[in-house]
């Protein structure tokens, strides 16, 4: 049985569907919505207190973290508190902070039960994603340059602007760490880019489940494990996450710009396809559908599948154009490596120890290195390379040689732990008319280009 | 002239995969009315109430709101307003800030109530500033409310707008709704809450299955002829039962649930004809008569006569707060939210009362 009213004369007007609300309104909202999260808060707040603290602290000790990049440093300079700071943050912080705040960004609505709201009042999917994605890149800009801000403000009030040593052993005036350290913050941008995009990917994609919350963690780990792996170049660079290591290069004379270059260009193509995709999701949601929270089969379809897909383009299309190939960690590149570096940090021993200037042409320090004590394959990671560094003094007739023992990671980063002259690299401390001072040469931290060179 | 047609629907079909939500439903409702939605859980209520907002376009069918058709896009027509499962509201937000954000979307130049005036006009005046976490599921309905008030809706459309308010609270959202509609507005709601309906609702639609069994002015409903158990209280319940089992067309009821809970009460089944003769008899009797009231409202009589509840859902279970939304996946919060209290003090519980007032209860 059904009764109806009596037909009434439909209206011939226009249908006048309400205009969607600007986009600008749709992010003031996200933003207030974002800021008034208490775990958002309390982040900013460590964000911009927490390094400054720490790097002073670190600052304060009498060990420092030696086997953090830039660690050993940090008595000597400023400078080097906010590398050590983005040496965690590419590892630790920052696949958190994405996580925390833009893995969460669509789940949150998920979890309380707001998207019908959300919807009604918006009234377009697309404005939806647009201010939801714009708000977490917001606040994770924000958290990012609070990490970067608090780490450079706590490294100068704690050691002032004081040279750099850099990652082959030259040395950086204060301007120039300045300018680099600040240059290293903006790189790792990139591939924190393409991690905030996979957390908008897993948030959409996997609804409330904890599983989107943690996907950005979970890819950081899972590329940090693939750069432990004796993995081809190429594959390494093709990750998103290599930017977080590759800002290394710029610390070294010449700058190792080709690979921090391609890790920057893969994070930013990767936040751009994760992004797609995530709207590409966002639009096919269907919402009236209260049991479905996420992307159900579509997960695979327009998530996992396309972005494999992409990992094995960007692999062919970097082994194509950079002439990478293998480990990347060649001989030569670990001797060529080993002398400079081992050339400049004679210089600054010299001149700690007052001793009349050298030039390195006067040295002709050279490294020969073999792995394995020349067994196998010359080439790729190990703690088994060991160096047999020389070099000349003017006006001595004998040449100096000292020995070190490497180990080198996957990624081309190397601790070098000196064996020789107590005096040369022998003994963590060196005399100086001013008293012991820590011996640049006993160990040091290196970098081989993975790149071939010429 | 303004069409007097608030919702016009045809037809309209809408399936999720292989599910069947809404099947040809035809939906008439007159401007200025408050229109009532009931249906078992399942029944495509939610579904329906979404493709008023503008959450999901019908598979086929044609619907037009305030005049105008709706169409493809996923976008409801100005002036409508309302929530479906719940009002979306923000935790970490006061009860003023949810309502300001929401401002806030509203176009530039739009009609946007008074903050303060809506919040007062739901009775969250004096909680405007805590933040919406701490409240209990009555007021955050009511918050919603206030919601959909701020956008001075002509057409508001509410899903179980009186799940979880205490007493005063649904006298104050009954209020608001009356008002409402006597400025001019309509108002579609979905409530499992006959009491609710039969207050405040001038006309009812019913849906099984997706499909409408019944759709029209509550009295017809109330006017079937059908029989009815009614709760007779009298000064001497004996005597009043002699008369009843003398009374043609009056069937006294052994063994009821309504009986058990009191020594005085009486039930008995009859049309409202014999019922008027039972009640002459017995005040001749010089019996008082102390109570009279259905034991199931006529409006929920014909609810489960149309709907063919199946056993495990008869009104004691749903009266026990089993929501639709539940069934379909009611997000944690709300659920345990329907478990806190109301923050506001409760009226003195007069253990008569609800009986009378809430059919469902009495049907315990």
């Amino acid at each position: 049985m059904t009764a109806t009213l009596a037909e009434a004369p439909a209206s011939e007007a226009a249908p006048p569907v309400a205009r969607p609300v600007p986009v600008g309104r749709v992010l003031r909202f996200e933003l207030v919505k974002q800021f008034s999260a208490w775990r958002v808060r309390l982040l900013i707040l460590l964000c911009w207190l927490g390094p400054a603290v720490l790097v002073f602290a670190i600052d304060q000790q009498s060990t420092l973290p030696s086997d953090t990049l830039f660690g050993r440093w940090m008595h000597a300079t400023g400078w080097a508190g906010p590398l050590v700071a983005l040496g965690f943050a590419g590892t630790w912080a920052l696949p958190l902070l994405t996580s925390v705040v833009a893995g969460d960004v669509f789940a949150s609505e998920d979890r309380l039960g707001t998207w019908r709201h959300l919807i009604i009042a918006i009234r377009s999917h697309r404005r939806i994603f647009v201010a939801k994605a714009v708000a977490s890149l917001t606040v994770i800009l924000l958290l990012v340059t609070g990490l970067a801000v608090s780490s450079i403000v706590g490294g100068l009030l704690a050691k002032g602007n004081k040279p750099l040593i850099g990652l082959d052993g030259h040395t950086l005036s204060g301007g120039d760490a300045a300018g680099k350290v600040v240059l290293a913050w903006v790189c790792v941008l990139a591939p924190t880019l393409a991690l905030v995009a996979i957390g908008l990917l897993g948030s959409i994609a996997l609804g409330r489940s904890p599983m989107g919350l943690l996907l950005p963690m979970l890819v950081a780990l899972g590329m940090q494990l693939a750069q432990m792996l004796p993995l081809p170049v190429a594959v390494r660079l093709a990750l998103p996450g290599y930017a977080f290591i590759s800002w290394n290069g710029l610390f070294t004379d010449p700058q190792q710009l080709r690979p921090l270059l391609i890790g920057i260009v893969v994070a930013l193509v990767w936040a751009v396809a994760a992004t797609v995709l995530a709207y590409l999701l966002f639009l096919r949601r269907d919402f009236t559908n209260l049991t479905n929270d996420g992307a159900g089969r579509r997960v695979v379809s327009l998530g996992v599948l396309p972005l494999v897909g992409l990992l094995a383009v960007t692999t062919g299309v970097v082994a194509a154009t950079s002439g990478a190939g293998g480990s990347g960690i060649a001989q030569d590149k670990v001797q060529q490596s080993v002398a400079t570096a081992f050339a400049h940090l004679y210089r600054l021993q010299e001149a700690q120890m007052h001793r009349p200037p050298v030039t390195e042409a006067q040295l002709q320090a050279a490294a020969s290195c073999l792995k394995t004590e020349g067994h196998g394959a010359q080439e790729g990671a190990g703690n088994d390379w060991r160096c047999t560094v020389t070099w000349h003094v003017p006006g001595v007739t004998l040449t100096g040689t000292s020995y070190y023992q490497l180990d080198v990671t996957a990624n081309g980063r190397y601790i070098a732990d000196g064996d020789g002259p107590q005096e040369v690299n022998g003994y963590f401390l060196i005399a100086t008319p001013g008293g012991d001072v820590p011996n640049p040469l006993w160990q040091f931290d290196g970098n081989v280009d993975l790149l071939p060179t010429h | 002239m303004e069409n007097a047609v608030a919702v016009r629907g045809l037809g309209i079909t809408k399936t999720f995969g292989d599910i069947v939500a809404l099947d040809q439903v035809d939906l008439n409702v007159a401007r200025g009315q408050i229109h009532g939605l009931v249906g078992p859980n399942g029944a495509g209520k939610t579904t329906l109430l979404g493709l008023l907002l503008g959450l999901a376009v019908a598979d086929s069918g044609s619907l037009e709101i305030l005049g105008d058709p709706v169409g493809r896009a996923l976008a409801a027509p100005d002036g409508v307003s309302g929530f479906v499962d719940g009002p979306g509201l923000y935790p970490t937000l006061t009860a003023k800030q949810n309502l300001a954000a929401l401002a806030g979307l509203r176009p530039r130049g739009a009609r946007i109530a008074d903050i303060d005036q809506v919040l007062e006009e739901v009775g969250l005046a004096t909680v405007a500033d805590d933040k919406v976490r701490g409240f209990s599921l009555g007021m955050r309905q009511r918050l919603g409310l206030a919601a959909a008030l701020l956008t001075r809706p002509k057409l508001l459309v509410l899903d179980e707008p009186a799940n979880g308010l205490d007493p005063s609270g649904k006298k104050q959202v009954h209020g608001v709704l009356n008002r409402l509609v006597a400025d001019g507005a309509t108002v579609i709601l979905s409530s499992h809450r006959m009491d609710d309906l039969e207050a405040l609702c001038s006309e009812v639609t019913i849906l099984a299955t997706g499909r409408v069994v019944f759709s029209g002015p509550l009295n017809k409903l109330s006017a079937e002829d059908r029989e009815l158990d009614y709760r007779l209280r009298t000064s001497d319940p004996e005597a009043a039962r002699a008369v009843a089992r003398e009374t043609p067309g009056v069937e006294v009821i052994e063994g009821s649930d309504a009986v058990a809970r009191g020594d005085d009460v009486l039930v008995v089944r009859a049309q409202v004809a014999a019922l008027d003769a039972l009640v002459a008899k017995v005040v001749r009797a010089d019996i008082a008569v102390r109570e009279l009231a259905p034991v199931v409202s006529p409006l929920e009589a014909a609810f489960l006569a149309l709907t063919e509840q199946p056993p495990e859902l008869q009104p004691e279970q749903q009266a026990e707060g089993q929501p639709e939304q539940q069934a379909e996946g009611q997000p944690e919060r709300e659920r345990q939210a329907e478990q806190q209290p109301e923050l506001q003090p409760e009226p003195a519980h007069n253990p008569e009362h609800h009986p009378e007032h809430n059919p469902q209860e009495a049907g315990r």
